[in-house]
């Protein structure tokens, strides 16, 4: 029982700071959204743990925990999957700016002094 | 499209780029810049100055290059876009690549532009019956592997696909501004992998190459194993993508 209460805090901590960070527009909405239901589902599932022996029961799963890591890891490793995606996708553009500015600065140094220029 | 209509005037200058990508490399490239003006007076000289630390743009700016300097170290792949962006913007009809260690002699420049005539991409091969250059170990089979797949995919020979002596056409100089490989050692066969899947033709012209005049030569097995890995993925990976799809790899 008191592991269900831990687990329910915790969810609950989760759900809110997730939900305070987003209304305060430090957190996007697409990276939020996955979070809310990961810390949603894990509340839902700390109230109610009938419900996960219920479903693992369903599937054919005989530990219902370990549904519930499969669960966890099969997230983690989305939104971390997710989140190496998005980091290529900066350093990419980073480094397209990068020569833009190098091109940029290259040309309004000839144009302060266009005698230089060849 | 700035070089358009260009066939219907006959081609008395050709408009040259020479681009330089250096980093940190202040002790040769004064040397370097000045041997190459002195072979191609006719041709423009521009260095690309990968976040150097050093005094490497005084220095070439001083030998006469124009100097484009990024804001931080990119890597030579990330620096060659820019010179590629920098020639397709101003008109260039042909793009040489020399190192700035002062590998490479410029005595072989004409060869490489000349040989644009019927190529989009000639490359500069250091295998060559009167070549010197030998590499031997883990590091000649991780080449040789690479030039046998490169060679089957352009269905034509590509004996040195790591050499970073080359020169580029008006046609690989717009598909490389726009699409050219960035990451870490991948760069030179990467850039192969695009060209030929892009159906540009490569030839390649026997070049001379000398032992660095200054920094650090890289090569051990874990390098060459490094090597291999980055250039096999860049190839499977371009193989893979969808080709003639100019891909804005910002977008």
């Amino acid at each position: 029982m008191t592991a269900n209460i831990l687990a329910a805090g915790a969810a609950f901590v989760t759900f809110f700071f997730v939900f305070y960070l987003l209304r305060k527009g430090a957190l996007r909405e697409k990276y939020a959204v996955l979070w809310l239901f990961f810390s949603g589902a894990a509340l839902f599932f700390a109230v109610f743990p009938q419900a996960l022996v219920w479903f693992s029961h369903l599937i054919g799963v005989a530990e219902p925990v370990n549904l519930l890591f499969f669960f966890t890891v099969v997230l983690l490793v989305l939104v971390a999957v997710q989140l190496s995606y998005e980091l290529s996708r900066h350093e990419m553009r980073i480094r397209r700016l990068a020569e833009e500015v190098a091109l940029l600065r290259d040309e309004i140094a000839h144009m302060k002094r266009p005698t230089d220029g060849d | 499209m700035p070089s358009n209509g260009l066939p219907l005037v006959p081609v008395v200058t050709q408009k040259v780029l020479i681009a330089i990508p250096a980093w940190n490399e202040q002790g040769s490239i004064a040397s370097v810049v000045n041997s190459v003006r002195a072979k191609r007076p006719d041709a423009d000289v521009l260095v690309v100055n990968d976040g150097s630390s050093d005094s490497t743009a005084i220095e070439s700016e001083r030998a006469g290059a124009r100097v484009v300097s990024l804001p931080f170290n990119v890597g030579v792949g990330g620096a060659m876009r820019t010179a590629f962006l920098y020639a397709q913007r101003e008109g260039y009809e042909a793009l040489v690549q020399v190192d700035a260690d002062g590998q490479h002699d410029p005595a072989d420049l004409n060869k490489l532009i000349d040989g644009l005539s019927n190529a989009d991409v000639v490359v500069g091969t250091r295998f060559h019956p009167n070549s010197q250059y030998f590499v031997g170990g883990p590091r000649r089979w991780a080449m040789v592997l690479l030039s046998k797949s490169l060679s089957w995919m352009n269905k034509g020979m590509i004996s040195d696909p790591t050499s970073g002596f080359r020169s580029a056409g008006p046609k690989a100089i717009e598909l490389f501004s726009v699409q050219y490989p960035a990451d870490y050692l991948g760069d030179t066969v990467g850039s192969l992998a695009i060209a030929i899947r892009n159906g540009l033709t490569i030839n390649e012209a026997p070049v001379t190459m000398y032992f660095r005049q200054f920094g650090r030569p890289s090569k051990n097995a874990l390098w060459s194993a490094l090597y291999l890995g980055r250039a096999s993925l860049a190839i499977i990976a371009t193989g893979l993508r969808g080709s003639k799809t100019p891909r804005e790899d910002s977008a």
